[in-house]
């Protein structure tokens, strides 16, 4: 406005305004109809008593009290925390000396390729092969272990095992692609870093830990933040290998909401359970974006 | 040029959702006369589907369009179904499941309808018709077949331990030392040494053999293929009354008695554990006798087609037998009786003509086929004495030991209850924890009193 009476001379640039808005609608829409409209109405639906099929009626704040009344949530929480712990430490850690030895030891782009393929592989798919090959009675898994002269292990059908195993089937199908993210991180790294480093006679380790870890802060902070929400959201290996047993203990959250849900009915209060695990997961992304400075880099 | 773009847009986002409405439309009223028909068993898909052609020439301008899905899909396509408009106009039902949809009014009472108004309880085995009556007294289901438990055999093994088949039939069994049939199924038991579940020496935890095989723990249908057969003729019942009870018996000895006894058999290397069946994924009693896991396993009527078809690693078939349920402390032995019906969906465009279809279902001329196909037991008396005959003539198999049960009467009825998807999900991992020992039976009181709740909440 001031400009257009100010510089009267000068051409005015196209307002392009609507042009921008038409480009961002279609994404808009998609976030709003399929994200914020399904959150808001499920905000809503915890609120309510709903059975999918009758219009729900509003309880006020009863499915929060059952939620914590109810044993199974708080065991289905602890699940999924065990859950997450294991496969986040275990997959960040296979998937960060995957993507170091990926940057310094190989440039072949086939070898970088292969690291990639189970996260090809559907979640489903993978989870069926996994039942398949840890099957107590029949599983090669188990006939490798017998041949090794252990004895055999229920994989899946021991309270014990099951989440260790669901969650290693997992750290499996995507540890590739954290690896991904995190050597994409790697490149971002100067390698004049490295030649002093070596210059100055530092070894691997120490240009590992010296350059390398501090350097990748803030992508590290990144794939954390993707990999944790991700890793509570477990659903379709549980569904399909274990059915959150034996008894409760592969029951996490999302298995039992859906169950929940989908198998029971209950929708008002699957919404309410549903809204405690987004609350927990923002807590959580929050926690991790403020301890890790994931918005500062060291490299400036 | 901007606004015919934003036409243009628009267009294409009606047109999106005005295809994949139609293609909904499509699948629940299956256009043009086409009724949608739902089924979960495999096995009896060719049988319906000669029904559906007997149909379609009876009935100019109407053709069944059938649809199979396994048993877990079935049930969750189904409600997926009920919620976005794309149920079939009739699907095949299970007593576990109609009350909730009956509760959720997704049902429609065939009493309204035409066609079906005038089914008769007294055309169908005694006792089949009534159970598809809801709370409100109206009808919600056909009646298709019905069903009770009996014991397969491997005669192969049952040789080779010296057993005679012939005295299966007079198996006892109590909660105290397991009569008979423990005795049976103990020296049926071998070991990775060979050694026999009733000879000194016998190596429990390294069985290669099971006298008797594992269907779970039954926590999902009251124990149908477990331990019902039991717990029934032990005189237990598992509600105060059937149907529609609202206060359950798993607090009392007779029920509590019997069960620690049964998994008592894990304990004792007879039967196989809850991991050794594959835990929430199990290998099913066809399976365990086909593998050579177990030398006999319970199971229901509609799997004798399934064991028949049994073949060894060579390929060749194996020989089955079939034997009653040993016989209880009641002196009396017991089965579960048990019935699937159609039912119409109150989202059908064509109410009258799915109507139509349901009677033709469980009218005489569609049940004599379903009989002839040997699947399952027609719920008329005659299209089952049509399915006895078949066995014995083209099966060489005597299933009387599935229909004596029923001549007896020393069948109980499956529970029908309300909630009983929170029934389910309350008891399944509970009798999960019994079957792998981590709970003793006695927990299954602390179950009781939360599904009597259930009710209690309820009303």
């Amino acid at each position: 406005m001031a400009a257009t009476t100010a510089t009267p001379v000068r051409k005015k640039r196209p307002d392009d305004t609507k042009l921008a808005i038409l480009f961002i609608a279609p994404a808009l829409i998609g976030f709003l109809v399929f994200m914020i409209w399904p959150t808001l109405r499920g905000i809503y639906l915890s609120f309510t008593k709903f059975n999918l099929l009758t219009p729900p009626e509003f309880n006020g704040l009863d499915n929060y009290i059952r939620m914590g009344q109810d044993p199974v949530f708080w065991n289905s929480l602890v699940v999924t925390l065990y859950y997450v712990v294991v496969n986040i430490v275990l997959q960040t850690a296979l998937a960060l000396v995957i993507a170091v030895m990926m940057q310094r030891l190989t440039k072949r782009t086939w070898l970088r390729g292969i690291i990639l393929t189970p996260y090809l592989v559907s979640n489903v798919v993978a989870a069926l092969v996994f039942l398949w090959i840890l099957d107590y009675q029949l599983g090669i898994g188990n006939k490798v272990i017998e041949l090794i002269g252990l004895d055999r292990i229920a994989f899946l059908a021991d309270s014990n095992w099951v989440i260790p195993t669901v969650a290693l089937i997992n750290v499996w199908r995507h540890v590739g692609y954290t690896a991904l993210l995190i050597f994409a991180g790697l490149q971002t790294i100067p390698e004049t870093l490295y030649e002093a480093g070596r210059t100055d006679g530092a070894s691997e380790i120490t240009m590992f830990r010296r350059i390398t870890l501090p350097l990748l802060r803030p992508i590290l902070a990144l794939v954390l933040i993707i990999t944790v929400v991700g890793s509570f959201q477990v659903f379709d290996t549980v569904a399909v290998t274990t059915r959150g047993g034996p008894i409760d203990s592969s029951r996490v959250l999302q298995f039992y909401i859906y169950d929940m849900a989908f198998g029971r009915f209950q929708f008002g209060y699957a919404s309410a359970m549903s809204v405690a695990l987004l609350v927990v997961l923002v807590i959580i992304t929050f926690l991790q974006y403020r301890l890790s400075r994931a918005e500062q880099s060291d490299l400036a | 040029m901007r606004a015919r773009l934003a036409a243009l847009l628009s267009a294409v986002l009606v047109a999106g959702c005005g295809w994949s409405g139609s293609d909904a439309a499509t699948t629940a009223t299956g256009g043009g006369g086409t009724i949608e028909y739902w089924l979960w068993d495999s096995g009896q898909q060719p049988g319906y589907q000669k029904c559906a052609d007997a149909f379609a020439k009876a009935n100019p301008g109407l053709s069944v369009h059938i649809s199979q899905y396994g048993w877990d899909t079935y049930w969750s396509k189904l409600t997926a179904g009920f919620i976005a408009d794309t149920a079939p106009d009739v699907f095949t039902d299970h007593l576990a499941k109609f009350a909730q949809f009956v509760d959720l009014k997704v049902l429609r009472p065939l009493d309204d309808l035409a066609p079906t108004a005038g089914i008769n309880d007294g055309d169908y085995q005694e006792g089949l018709a009534e159970l598809w009556k809801g709370q409100d007294g109206k009808r919600y289901g056909s009646p298709k077949d019905w069903d009770t438990i009996a014991m397969f055999y491997n005669p192969v093994s049952l040789q080779k331990a010296g057993i005679d088949p012939a005295t299966l039939k007079d198996l006892n069994w109590n909660p105290q030392d397991g009569g008979t049939f423990e005795k049976t199924i103990a020296h049926l038991t071998v070991d990775a040494n060979g050694v026999r579940g009733d000879e000194p020496g016998f190596d429990k935890n390294n069985v290669s053999q099971y006298g008797i095989g594992s269907d779970g723990s039954g926590g999902g249908g009251w124990g149908q293929t477990q331990w019902s057969n039991f717990a029934g003729s032990a005189g237990w019942q598992v509600t105060d009354k059937n149907p529609w009870g609202t206060h359950f018996n798993l607090d009392q000895p007779a029920f509590q008695d019997t069960l620690s006894w049964y998994y008592g058999l894990v304990r004792k290397g007879y039967m196989p554990s809850f991991a050794e069946i594959g835990g929430n994924n199990p290998v099913g009693p066809d399976k365990q006798i086909q593998s050579g896991l177990a030398a006999m396993a319970f199971d229901g009527s509609w799997k004798i087609s399934t064991f028949t078809g049994l073949t060894d690693t060579a390929g060749k078939k194996l020989e089955i037998g079939i034997a009653p349920t040993p016989i209880g402390p009641t002196g009396k032995r017991a089965s579960m009786f048990n019935g699937l019906a159609d039912s119409i969906t109150s989202l059908s465009k064509q109410p009258e003509n799915a109507a139509k279809w349901v009677a033709f279902l469980g009218g005489a001329e569609c049940q004599d086929i379903i009989g002839e196909s040997g699947v399952v037991f027609p719920a008329r008396p005659q299209g089952t004495e049509k399915a006895i005959a078949f066995n014995r003539d083209e099966r060489k198999l005597d299933v009387t030991p599935f229909t004596d049960q029923v001549k007896d009467k020393t069948t109980f009825l499956f529970p029908v209850t309300s909630n009983a998807a929170d029934i389910t999900a309350l008891l399944q991992p509970r009798m999960d924890a019994v079957y792998i020992g981590d709970a003793p039976v006695s927990s299954l009181s602390t179950v009781n009193n939360q599904l009597n709740d259930l009710f209690k909440v309820a009303q």
